[in-house]
């Protein structure tokens, strides 16, 4: 290899060209950095002392806030509320070790080279959820049995989106195939159920479940509100994953059904091994996109009485011992979905990224 | 029904030519008054084949004469809906566990390669002997690494199919299909999507397999391929067989006027 001696010319390089090139490239480029420039150090100002230069950190009670920004100090005495809801105090420690246990699984996939990676996420995935079925409600192996009633806050949340995210992904896969097979039963009854839960909004599949599911089963069976709800946001939710998973195995080339056919897999195995493996790769950004909103969408549970991160946010901010305090919660509450939201689409992008095998079929 | 699963090995170097067998052994695929159609559109009409052990056919034809159709019967990627094809003892019906069976016995070569882009070369090798098969990781390898020696790839196995060539591609479609150990092979149009320096590697691999003794079905436009290891030409138009003659008899001295012409125009230059 010759390495180029020849330099690009002076002009091209360093901070002032560059903003020359994208900054005042015309007039009217200038105009608009300028004007931009005008609205944020105008509004970012004031902003930022709300939210830290006037705010109080420290302190107890209402009384504290004396400043003219933000009142952490509400947040952080109703932290404990926010997070574990109404779950007891001396039995928090249980939902502590979920946590530890979620950071533990999750974090490392962000860290390229972690050693056991693989390992840690598919713990995440079947360990951990089995971990939390005896940890967090109780009742056996002399754990204190904690209703789900006193379940709330952000661990609700988790918990919501975590069972949703984890059974609608491998039910959705099955509506997928379903809805492309040959056998005109299977296709029928996975089209209906995709279409029928996909017309229903939310809020009437939660309302359903909760109001309405007691009615239709036998006396004597029933399970407790949040069951019922995770069921319904579960199958809610696979409706909607099936068809992304759709999306994807249309765009696998029949050349590669033919090529795993001619080889002798049978259906499952091609499907297994050849199809889905390319199909779910291809759409990543919308399995992602669907979480995302999935993780969103748990808050609507608040109309059926469960008090999840949002819920018990605006439970407080009403309370008269505290004054205005609407907005420090509210930021709070975004900060919380912002934290999870972001980290599962750089996740994302990670996993395109690493799994990208410079192919064009 | 004789039983297609005993243990099978590579095709017995003993079957050497078609024109060395004994007229009574029963041919590995028969094709009995087999039509086809698409919708309303009758592809391919009243074809009939015998194809021995170790005989090599090159079936050639205009495009859209049914050819590729008709290859693609034989492992059922196609469903025909009248007449008979027996492959191996099996006769190829809806029973799925039927087509399975021929369908390892078979190894089929694509003109786009169709290599699972997610794998790599030699995972692409190993798949179907170790799922299908049940064959042990390392032995499927070992067995993998031995077909990509033969096509002359072996530096490659590491690679995923996106890093190749068009020919090198090829060749490890070929050398997957074998490590299946097939008793017969079906080509469609195996070097139509190759640019022209890359054909020849290609045709280079097949000739030595038709050397090696495996029966071959080949769906090609390559006449020189043809002359050098056809053991019959058979020349489709319109979804039937119009004339199937020895490469030298079927180059020289064509008997059907439509022969006649196809040659004219793909051997005028």
């Amino acid at each position: 290899m010759t390495e180029s001696t020849m330099k690009p010319p002076k002009k091209t390089l360093g901070p002032v060209a560059w903003m020359r090139e994208h900054l005042f490239s015309s007039w009217y480029n200038t105009l608009l950095t300028l004007l931009i420039g005008y609205v944020l150090v105008t509004s970012l100002g004031p902003l930022l002392s709300w939210l830290f230069f006037d705010a109080n950190f420290a302190g107890t009670g209402p009384e504290s806030c004396t400043g003219a920004g933000a009142c952490w100090v509400f947040v952080s005495e109703r932290l404990n509320f926010f997070i574990y809801g109404f779950y007891p105090d001396d039995q928090q420690w249980r939902v502590d070790v979920m946590f530890i246990l979620l950071a533990v699984a999750f974090v490392p996939q962000f860290i390229e080279g972690f050693p056991g990676r693989k390992w840690l996420g598919i713990f995440g995935m079947t360990g951990l959820p089995l971990i939390g079925y005896f940890l967090i409600p109780g009742g056996s192996f002399g754990l204190e049995e904690v209703p789900s009633t006193k379940w709330g806050g952000l661990m609700l949340t988790l918990i919501l989106a975590y069972i949703g995210i984890l059974a609608s992904l491998p039910i959705g896969t099955l509506l997928a195939l379903g809805r492309r097979s040959d056998m005109p039963i299977i296709r029928g009854l996975c089209v209906v159920f995709i279409e029928v839960w996909r017309a229903v909004p939310l809020i009437t599949v939660l309302f359903m479940a909760s109001v309405m599911l007691p009615l239709f089963l036998p006396e004597g069976v029933n399970f407790e509100k949040l069951s019922r709800a995770l069921i319904g946001i579960t199958l809610w939710q696979s409706a909607y994953m099936a068809e992304v998973i759709r999306g994807g195995l249309q765009a696998i080339p029949r050349g590669q059904y033919e090529a795993a056919d001619a080889l002798g897999l049978g259906y499952w195995k091609k499907m297994g091994l050849v199809i889905l493996p390319q199909a779910l790769k291809l759409v990543i950004p919308g399995i992602v996109n669907t979480f995302i909103s999935l993780f969103k969408d748990t808050t609507l549970v608040l109309i059926i009485g469960l008090f999840d991160v949002l819920g018990a946010v605006q439970s407080t901010i009403t309370d008269p011992a505290w004054q205005n305090v609407a907005s420090e919660g509210y930021v709070f509450v975004a900060f919380c979905f912002w934290v999870f939201c972001f980290g599962m689409s750089r996740y994302s992008q990670n996993l395109e990224r690493k799994l990208d095998t410079g192919h064009k079929t | 029904m004789g039983n297609p699963m005993t243990e099978q090995s590579q095709t017995p170097e003993t079957v050497s030519s078609p024109q060395g067998v004994a007229g009574d052994s029963s041919p590995i695929i028969k094709v009995e008054g087999m039509h086809k159609w698409y919708g309303d559109f009758h592809v391919l009409r009243d074809l009939n084949l015998d194809v021995k052990q170790g005989e090599r056919i090159v079936i050639c034809g205009p495009s859209g004469s049914g050819k590729s159709t008709f290859i693609r019967c034989i492992n059922r990627l196609e469903e025909h809906q009248q007449g008979k094809i027996i492959v191996d003892n099996v006769e190829l019906t809806d029973d799925i566990r039927q087509i399975d069976t021929v369908r390892r016995e078979v190894g089929m070569v694509f003109q786009h390669f169709n290599l699972f882009p997610h794998l790599t070369v030699l995972e692409n090798c190993c798949l179907s002997p170790m799922w299908v098969r049940k064959i042990p990781r390392k032995e499927a390898e070992a067995t993998a690494m031995e077909y990509l020696e033969r096509v002359k790839i072996p530096d490659q196995a590491h690679k995923f199919p996106g890093q190749l060539s068009g020919g090198q591609q090829q060749r490890v479609a070929i050398a997957r299909a074998l490590c299946m150990k097939p008793k017969i092979m079906l080509f469609d149009e195996p070097t139509s999507a190759l640019d022209p320096e890359m054909i020849k590697e290609v045709l280079d691999v097949m000739i030595e397999l038709a050397g090696s003794g495996m029966t071959m079905l080949c769906v090609t436009h390559e006449m020189g391929f043809a002359k050098t290891v056809a053991d019959r030409v058979i020349f489709m138009d319109a979804g039937e067989i119009v004339e199937e003659a020895p490469p030298h008899e079927f180059f020289t001295n064509p008997q059907e006027p439509r022969t006649q012409k196809f040659l004219k125009q793909i051997l005028q230059h």
